[in-house]
């Protein structure tokens, strides 16, 4: 147990590995299973039933889905650029994922006496009895979800066809009058906070002092804000089927064009689990049940929002999009931040 | 402006937990009400077809698409020694079972009348007399 190798115990190597493991898994499940919630979800919210007839109540419908795309005929278009063609699904999907690295989707347990924090790329320091995680996470999860639309972006403009280039440039239009409002409104997080650690942001969360409580404007755009930044729908422009065919996965065929739709379903999870962080007070909840259960329990129910305003409203039109980003968000977030400042000033000096 | 958003959203809600309109086709079955029109039936007393061949049917037929053609039996009555119904141009109007002077013909609850050939559209008179 005390060897060390580059100054950690072994146990933390094997410690990582599970994490890993269990989070890739857990949003690999999560992402499939979501396909099946959202149609059997909104089937109901149509007063439809949704797929039925694979397996139980369809329950084997993801795994047929999944089969179905896997042996479906790859298709790349003549006049594709063919590096950034092949490149754009693994660019969009793999951020979607590794954002997954700094969500602190638990407390700390402890195993054989070795004590783990919760969270892929955090360690807990035996000696000083406390958690280290990366100390900009919510800069990072920034980073990589701005990353994601580069593959939105790319799958565009390297399929050589206009519906997809449309909505290559819809989507970077999209993001950039987005980001702004959700980076925004995440700062009177931080003001509050004072940490960047999402490590620190859940343990400022705890006994019920939620920022959605002390910060409900910020958490209602961001959450919108993060829907748009992910594609769906009421800002699902980029793949506007009604006027794009199907926008920047025109082209796009078997497991590329999965990957486009993991990375989707995949980015959704990710966006809830981050709201979940940042406003929803993490893991924290009552102590009867395991930390990681409050946390998975808050992020299906805010992936059920997701289905549910999906069932609701229809999609934003181009201008309306950027009027809302622009002149609705822009201006609100800011008004927030300077009500923050403000309140903070009063109460803490 | 929020009003209406949160009204949509307890609408959908709301909608959840009604029971769906879906019918699980081939297992379940529509309930048919007593006057659909589906598959015609030629009626059937003392083990021949009531049919007299009376050309009223065919005459009142707005898509033209049933054949008859009259024989005479032994008793030297009239009766439909032919009696064809392409179901490719039947518009299921129901006209024929109207125009019946003799109740010869109606209208059954059969609506699944798929089928491979062209052929096999035509009913004949033995795959339209009354099974019983």
């Amino acid at each position: 147990m005390d060897t060390l190798i580059l100054g950690l115990p072994v146990a933390y190597y094997i410690a990582m590995v599970a994490k890993v493991l269990v989070a890739f898994v857990f949003v690999l499940l999560t992402v499939a299973y979501a396909t099946y919630a959202e149609r059997k979800i909104i089937g109901h919210m149509q007063v439809r039933l949704g797929p039925m007839r694979t397996g139980w109540h369809g329950l084997l419908q993801p795994i047929a889905d999944g089969v179905k795309l896997f042996f479906k005929e790859e298709i790349i278009p003549d006049q594709a650029s063919k590096f950034a063609f092949l490149l754009a699904p693994l660019v969009a999907l793999i951020p979607a994922f590794i954002s997954f690295a700094v969500i602190p989707f638990g407390g700390t347990i402890e195993v054989f006496g070795y004590k783990v924090p919760l969270q892929i790329a955090a360690y807990y320091d035996q000696a000083g009895a406390q958690v280290f995680d990366i100390n900009v996470g919510v800069l990072y999860i920034l980073a990589m979800a701005s990353l994601g639309v580069y593959g939105v972006v790319l799958a565009g403009w390297s399929s050589n066809s206009k519906y997809s280039l449309l909505g290559g440039l819809r989507s970077a239009a999209q993001m950039i009058s987005y980001e702004l409002s959700a980076g925004l409104a995440i700062i009177a997080v931080f003001m509050l906070s004072g940490s960047l650690s999402l490590h620190q942001i859940v343990a400022a969360q705890a006994d019920g002092a939620w920022y959605v409580f002390k910060q409900p404007i910020a958490f209602v755009i961001f959450f919108i804000c993060s829907l748009a930044e992910i594609n769906r729908t009421p800002f699902d422009l980029p793949e506007a089927e009604t006027e794009l065919v199907s926008g920047f996965i025109t082209e796009y065929s078997s497991m590329k064009y999965a990957m486009f739709f993991m990375a989707e379903y995949a980015n959704m999870v990710t966006v809830c689990a981050v709201t979940t962080t940042l406003f929803l007070g993490g893991w924290h909840g009552p102590a009867f049940l395991p930390g990681w259960f409050w946390f998975v329990a808050k992020v299906y129910f805010l992936i059920f929002v997701c289905m549910w305003i999906r069932a609701t409203y229809p999609r934003y039109r181009y201008d309306q999009l950027m009027h809302l980003g622009w002149k609705v968000f822009l201006p609100i977030t800011l008004l927030n931040i300077v009500g923050t400042g403000i309140w903070i000033a009063v109460t803490q000096f | 402006m929020i009003m209406p958003l949160l009204k949509g959203l307890q609408i959908t809600f709301s909608h959840m937990f009604k029971k769906p309109v879906t019918l699980q086709y081939p297992t379940e079955r529509p309930a048919i009400k007593p006057n659909f029109r589906g598959l015609h039936v030629l009626n059937v007393s003392h083990d021949r077809a009531k049919c007299v061949a009376c050309y009223l049917c065919p005459t009142v037929c707005p898509a033209k698409c049933i054949t008859v053609e009259a024989g005479e039996d032994a008793k030297h009555d009239k009766f439909a020694a032919k009696y064809e119904i392409d179901m490719l141009r039947c518009i299921f109007c129901g006209y024929c079972v109207e125009a019946c002077p003799v109740d010869a013909i109606r209208m059954s609850e059969t609506f699944e009348l798929a089928n491979y050939t062209r052929a096999d559209f035509t009913f004949t008179k033995e795959r339209l007399l009354e099974k019983k």
